[in-house]
């Protein structure tokens, strides 16, 4: 065992750094990004100028084929520049799903001239694309949607809504699945486009989250024309293009941020509780050893996946494991870490709280990253599915017209 | 990026488990624990005549020479098979002590003996209820005569020899080595939760005591022993959580309740699930452990206490989930459930329980940050 790269990796990540050094700030302290996670105007601007030095010097879409731009990278060398890009201040949250799943999706279902049209622009960053997935009436059970495409003419005509659509009010572009058939099952009535988010009949509405941020978005679709040529896959066939979109946010989803053990440790250094630092109380002691264990077994786990992956293997689901153990324990050091400050644990105001509040904020952010991306519960699921083998779920809609399953709470 | 064992490792593993099932399903474990014997002799020697013994001792002294990475294969495979055998004792403990704590001479005399099985080896530090802690060693040698009682001390009945925590006259720990079959020694059956394993409390009076050389650093010999081994007896608890998590899955696929297998329910799917979870958190944990053992990396307490606190953790939940996931069959002394929920205490036990060891991996955060 090691933890060194292969000669071919070693140079790869030097051509890397150098990148980084030429184009980037070296990250100074671990928490001084927290507080600049809200996307706005100059974060987008800085983001869209970040993107296009990246595809310049061949470190966009790395994975994909040479000539949409890409590299053809292995899978190593991702995780290479991955690691290597955290250790820089670089704007992140534009284009991830975009790049991480929109033009993936387009690239298995476009026609040529439509890739012709919009990879190079979308890994240039500049254009940004959204995923229009999620209903009021479909989350983890996805298929449940309810937005209606009706064909007229050379045109589809789409009425309804979609919700939690990350970056949809600064997106140029979107991927959406719709009903095109209600009296088809469940899984057989749904089609896939992709539509110019500027259509007339398209309204953006921000929804204001728990922490005050607002990262996603409802989207309300009236009467929305979109031609049949950006149809992506046949009619009908729009579950299966969903999952093509979808196996692809499951590479996407990783950690969740911090503040994470070695920050509760430091907090527990510097914070007094009965008299002593915290750190010398047992119970304390005993959490983050519990929280260390999670950690590292994580950050272990993923060198498996990676030493896996640098000897030309697949790694399975199993990395599933990474989002349900990480955004509970996010949960979990947030609030302790507010425990720690005994009766001022609620204290927000950076000048009156350790950390700049890092530990405030988080609980208000950490509820989030176990809904996003697939809920601890669908994870569980997908972890006993496909990893252990065992059987799916009873499913009660499965052989009847969508408009005859019951619902509620739409 | 090389995080895993090597293909010649890897084929070792798969001749232990296929050994390991031929020899030692688990009506083995299951003779021991309904007959009379402690621990499955026959057994033992058939895993002395596979060289297991020796795997980590150098070839120079008797052994295999496969160093410590193969070890922890091993062990992950006694762990799955829950095997009636002090080979955690003699090798993980034993061995280990002389290992790091044994002069040139010492080594020459012990380890050829140990790899050969000749000599089976146990450790005796607990007096009673308490994690390890030089504050309670009362157990003393003066002029080479050791007196004081240890229990329980896992298979303390089979060994041959004692690798014993003492006081010297001027009352400083250390390691010392005492035969067990001489003059002075008084061994008397301890029963556990676990019958499965052998425990004895041993009752010194003037039994001849050999000096261990690495007591010259006192009682931190001892930790350099505790630390080694919490890494081996890590994967054997990777072994039996992964054990557990088999059998509870074969289980409730096969197992029928309101007219579907009892695995189509999330209620039984997600305690899975995180039963999976805790166990592939402890393995990655072990395998940095096996490469901090391997190399003797300063990184190693640290390594080896959060080795140890995930793989009691998830050895805890498999078994108790698994007992969960068979109802009220793995509640019968009929079902195997139980073999792995006694392992799994004893092995809790063994070297310390989990808040000493959550407290030594605060610690080594605490002594990192010092660095």
């Amino acid at each position: 065992m090691d933890f060194n790269d292969t000669p071919q990796e070693a140079s790869f990540r030097a051509e890397v750094r150098a990148f980084l050094d030429k184009n980037a700030t070296r990250k100074a302290g671990a928490n001084a990004a927290v507080r600049a996670r809200f996307v706005d105007d100059d974060v987008i601007r800085r983001a869209k100028d970040w993107q296009a030095k990246k595809a310049a010097a061949g470190f966009a879409g790395m994975t994909w084929p040479k000539k949409w731009g890409g590299r053809e990278a292995t899978p190593i060398q991702q995780v290479i520049y991955n690691q290597e890009e955290q250790g820089y201040v670089v704007p992140r949250g534009v284009f991830e799903i975009g790049l991480g799943m929109c033009i993936p999706t387009m690239m298995a279902y476009a026609k040529p001239e439509q890739l012709e049209r919009y990879v190079a622009p979308a890994l240039r960053g500049e254009e940004v694309w959204c995923q229009l997935f999620s209903e009021p009436a479909g989350g983890s059970d996805l298929a449940a949607l309810r937005t209606r495409a009706e064909p007229d003419g050379e045109d589809w005509v789409i009425n309804g809504q979609k919700i939690w659509t990350s970056g949809a009010h600064f997106a140029d572009y979107g991927i959406v699945v719709v009903r095109t058939d209600p009296n088809a099952k469940k899984h057989e009535g749904l089609s896939f486009f992709f539509l110019d988010m500027k259509s007339p009949g398209v309204e953006v509405r921000r929804i204001k989250q728990i922490s005050g941020s607002s990262n996603f978005n409802e989207v309300f679709f009236t009467n929305v024309r979109v031609p049949d040529a950006q149809r992506l896959g046949k009619v009908g066939d729009g579950w299966k293009v969903s999952i093509t979109t979808l196996m692809n946010e499951r590479l996407a989803v990783g950690d969740a941020p911090g503040p994470d053990v070695d920050d509760i440790f430091q907090l527990a250094r510097t914070v007094e509780l009965d008299g002593e630092p915290a750190i010398r109380n047992a119970a304390v002691r005993e959490k983050i050893a519990t929280w260390y264990c999670q950690a590292q077994g994580l950050k272990y786990a993923k060198f498996r996946t990676i030493t896996a992956l640098s000897r030309g293997q697949t790694p399975g689901p199993e990395s599933s494991i990474t989002k349900v153990v990480s955004a509970s324990k996010l949960q979990d050091i947030a609030s302790f870490g507010m425990d720690l400050l005994g009766m001022s644990g609620g204290v927000m105001d950076p000048d009156l709280t350790p950390m700049n509040g890092w530990f405030q904020d988080a609980m208000l952010y950490s509820p989030g990253m176990r809904i996003a991306g697939g809920t601890d519960e669908v994870l569980r699921n997908i972890i006993a599915e496909r990893v252990l083998g065992m059987p799916g779920d009873v499913r009660v809609d499965k052989d009847v017209p969508f408009n005859k399953i019951p619902g509620g709470k739409r | 990026m090389n995080f895993d064992f090597s293909d010649d490792l890897k084929q070792l593993r798969d001749q232990a488990r296929r050994f390991l099932t031929e020899r030692c399903g688990p009506a083995v474990p299951r003779r021991v624990l309904d007959g009379e014997a402690t621990w499955d002799e026959g057994l033992w020697r058939a895993i002395v005549e596979m060289g297991w013994t020796g795997t980590a001792i150098p070839e120079t002294y008797g052994g295999v020479g496969l160093g410590h990475e193969g070890l922890c294969v091993l062990a992950e495979e006694m762990g799955r098979a829950v095997a009636p055998v002090p080979f955690a004792s003699s090798v993980y403990m034993a061995t280990e002590a002389i290992l790091v704590g044994g002069s040139e001479s010492q080594k020459s005399a012990w380890l050829p003996k140990l790899a050969a099985g000749e000599a089976i080896g146990c450790f005796a530090l607990a007096e009673g209820p308490g994690n390890p802690s030089p504050k309670r060693i009362k157990a003393s040698v003066a002029r080479g005569k050791l007196t004081g009682v240890k229990a329980p001390v896992a298979d303390g009945s089979v060994a041959t020899f004692a690798i014993v925590a003492a006081n010297d006259e001027s009352g400083r720990p250390g390691l010392y080595i005492v035969g067990l079959t001489g003059a002075g020694v008084t061994r008397t059956a301890v029963t556990t939760v676990d019958p499965t394993r052998d425990h004895a409390t041993l009752t010194f009076d003037g039994a001849a005591a050999e000096k261990l050389a690495g007591s010259a650093d006192g009682w931190a010999v001892v930790e350099r022993v505790l630390n080694r081994a919490a890494v081996l007896f890590a994967f054997e608890q990777v072994g039996g959580a992964q054990a557990c998590l088999d059998m509870a899955k074969n289980y409730a696929m096969e197992r029928y309740a309101f007219g579907r297998p009892i695995a189509s329910f999330q209620a039984i799917k997600h305690k899975l699930a995180d039963v999976y979870v805790a166990t592939e958190l402890a393995r990655s944990n072990a395998f940095y452990g096996a490469w901090a053992l391997a190399t003797d990396a300063a990184d190693l307490p640290l390594a080896a206490a959060t080795a140890r606190v995930s793989a009691t953790d998830a050895f805890h939940l498999a078994s108790k989930e698994n007992i969960q996931t068979h109802g009220g069959m793995g509640f019968t002394w009929q079902f195997d459930c139980h073999l792995y929920y006694r392992r799994a205490r004893t092995l809790a036990s063994v070297l310390g329980s989990q808040p000493f060891w959550r407290d030594r991996l605060v610690e080594g955060l605490e002594a990192r940050n010092a660095a």
